[in-house]
């Protein structure tokens, strides 16, 4: 199975809808960032650019009084700002997996949604970057972060997981942006040489670099998307194992288990998923491209969360075990409280939305309906942030003596700067939907069968059943 | 097909370029190869995807962009273990856990990501370094029609610095390859 082979050949169906011509990806997904925005796509952005101001404010306001103003306190010393965190980096993840794990696994069909999940991740990485940045209380110590010894001399503690975590998540989106980077070349300069004004000749020239479609290029290029894909897949499979390690490597019970790092892996990609169905299910009708995105997308992606929410599924019950299975009473004790204590309401909704609804996509009937799938992937996206919570909150709320035992209440504060993050995000990607391709041009034009440089050669053969033997010889009236 | 010849640019520049539309990737694969084999070393093909089988028609050797990550690489591993030995090991020395100064199983996670990060600047800026970009000004873009590169259409270009270029045999040869059009371009730059 080679990539060169067609699409045929692999018994893979059409990737983009039939009679699709090089040309009319070119305008379909040109034309998003040329005409004038749809009034949803107003409205949407006034909202989210509301909610981003939210957030300034928020930020802004925990700056001055310090972080008294969330709910944290003794023993909840992390809660929402690192559930918040862990989510957003999660979401992050599939949009590295679409593009880099399934290119190294020649899965073509992702060529459509690639664009759009890296993205995702970009943006979803930079609203969990706020949170440990704003969650250290003296903010203006927020250079202990990084590798820089302080007034007196002391290095940061290199032993430390919080440490691995600040150069995991920092290389994760540095390398996501020059890989997003390099995959919008081509693309770029497609929209400058359609540019009718200057202006836009102007900014997309700039960022193309000059691309001129060279050969001598494209093997470089190509050699280098290949590598980056190759250092992206360990790359965010180590990413969430390292955020798992701020939790497995402490001796709190229901946090130091050896299952955490696969499991939070498996998560990220859950819940990464869920999000990129989501904002596609959403992009896909209020731009109309249901030609280029089609319902095997849909449905690929959601035997994808099926596969991985019943990895979580799995790891939900093995912790479980684990915890009876090693006789340890206060291990025991974190998980039982989990299912029946005061937290119980969070447990289940995290058992409703990311075990159960997912199963319902062993039915093919089910997982090619696209409202359906629109409703499952925010019940998941629903899900996965009360996994978090979950393992946080209910892991510190009681203590190993009954005196340090609380019950933790967000405050409007906690609400507004999680909610403002999230019209962050939407800001974020309204904007890119709006001025970048958001479907990679180049890339899905090499998937169609005219890409093939042998193509006429079949086509003609087809046409002409009686006629094997010689392969026909290609002509340039082949342009039709 | 007929195929029309023109010339566009200031008439005082120095011819830089033959440049030639082709209608599928296959014809301009077709043509590279005859330009290969007659020889010639300074053309290009400018295609708006990449075209497997064109490295091959034109001639060309292996990318050398593995190496250039290899040795980013290893320096990012070496800055690593460099950083944490200084840093925790011999500047200012802490125990933490009971554990020595210098633990090597707490270098992986650090060390991993500084090789990754190094690693991509490498295929990034490698890459960008090999093809010379960016470059925002090249004779090529001199052509209205070169637009449709990055559209639909396939291009051959040819050097008037190539050894084997002939003013009057040139074009011929292109044209015998069935391109829609051929023109040649004039270096503005001088």
């Amino acid at each position: 199975m080679s990539f060169e082979a067609p699409i045929k050949a692999i018994g893979e169906k059409d990737l983009v809808a039939p009679k699709s011509t090089f040309k009319s990806i070119t305008e379909a997904v040109s034309r998003v960032t040329e005409n004038p925005a749809p009034m949803g796509w107003w409205i949407a952005f006034l909202t989210a650019f509301s909610f981003t101001g939210v957030l300034l404010g928020s930020i802004g306001y925990l700056f001055w009084n310090g972080v008294g103003v969330w709910g944290n306190n003794s023993p909840v010393g992390w809660a929402w700002d690192i559930t918040n965190f862990v989510w957003w980096v999660g979401i992050g993840h599939a949009g590295t997996l679409i593009s880099a794990v399934l290119f190294l696994f020649r899965q073509k069909w992702r060529t459509s949604i690639n664009r759009f999940a890296e993205a995702m991740t970009i943006f979803a990485v930079i609203c969990a970057l706020i949170f440990p940045g704003i969650h250290v209380g003296r903010v203006w110590h927020a250079y202990y972060l990084a590798p820089i010894p302080n007034q007196m001399g002391i290095w940061p503690n290199f032993k430390s997981p919080l440490l691995w975590d600040v150069f995991a998540v920092s290389t994760y989106f540095t390398v996501s942006s020059l890989f997003w980077f390099v995959g919008l070349i081509p693309d770029l300069a497609t929209l400058r040489d359609r540019a009718k004004n200057s202006l836009r000749r102007m900014v997309y020239g700039f960022l193309a670099l000059g691309w001129r479609g060279s050969n001598r290029h494209w093997q470089n290029y190509e050699r280098s998307y290949l590598i980056l894909a190759a250092l992206s897949t360990p790359l965010v499979l180590s990413v969430h194992s390292v955020v798992s390690f701020d939790f497995a490597t402490s001796v709190e019970p229901g946090w130091h288990t050896t299952i955490f790092p696969p499991y939070f892996v498996a998560g990220a990609v859950f819940s990464g998923f869920a999000m990129v169905m989501t904002l596609l299910l959403i992009a896909r009708s209020v731009f109309k491209l249901t030609d280029l995105v089609t319902i095997t997308h849909v449905e690929l992606m959601n035997k994808i969360m099926l596969a991985t929410g019943s990895l979580v599924g799995y790891a939900y019950a093995m912790e479980f075990f684990v915890a009876w299975y090693s006789g340890n009473e206060y291990e025991r004790y974190v998980f039982i409280n989990r299912a029946t204590g005061p937290y119980a309401w969070a447990y289940w909704i995290m058992i409703t939305c990311n075990v159960i609804s997912p199963q319902l996509f062993w039915s093919k009937r089910l997982r090619t309906n696209i409202p359906l799938s629109f409703v499952v992937s925010i019940f998941i996206n629903i899900g996965m942030w009360f996994e978090r919570f979950v393992i946080i909150v209910t892991s510190l709320h009681r203590d190993f003596i009954p005196s340090s035992w609380g019950y933790f209440h967000p405050t409007l504060v906690d609400i507004t700067t999680y909610l403002g993050s999230l019209g962050l995000f939407f800001t974020l990607f309204l904007l890119f939907l709006r001025w970048v391709p958001m479907i990679a041009i180049a890339e899905l034009k090499s998937i169609l069968p005219e890409a093939d440089p042998h193509h006429g050669e079949h086509h003609d053969e087809a046409h002409e059943g009686d006629s094997h033997g010689e392969p026909a010889l290609a002509t340039t009236a082949e342009g039709h | 097909m007929s195929v029309e010849t023109t010339t566009v640019s200031v008439p005082e520049g120095r011819p830089a370029l033959l440049l030639a539309e082709y209608e599928t990737p296959g014809a301009c694969m077709k043509a590279a190869a005859k330009l290969r084999d007659a020889g010639f070393t300074k053309f290009d093909t400018h295609t708006p995807f990449p075209v497997h089988g064109m490295d091959a028609a034109m001639g060309m050797g292996d990318s050398k962009l593995g190496w250039i990550v290899l040795v980013m690489g290893i320096t990012g591993l070496m800055t690593g273990i460099a950083l944490i030995t200084y840093a925790n090991g011999i500047d200012y020395p802490i125990i933490v856990g009971g554990k020595p100064a210098i633990s090597i199983p707490a270098y992986v996670p650090v060390c991993f990501e500084l090789t990754i990060l190094l690693s991509a600047f490498g295929a990034v800026f490698g890459m960008f370094g090999l093809n010379q970009l960016p470059r925002h000004h090249h004779p090529i873009f001199e052509s209205d029609r070169f637009k449709a590169a990055t559209d639909d259409k396939f291009f051959v270009s040819v050097e008037y610095a190539d050894p084997k270029f002939d003013a009057d045999r040139t074009p011929e040869l292109v044209a015998s390859t069935h391109p829609n059009h051929i023109e040649i371009i004039e270096d503005t730059e001088s």
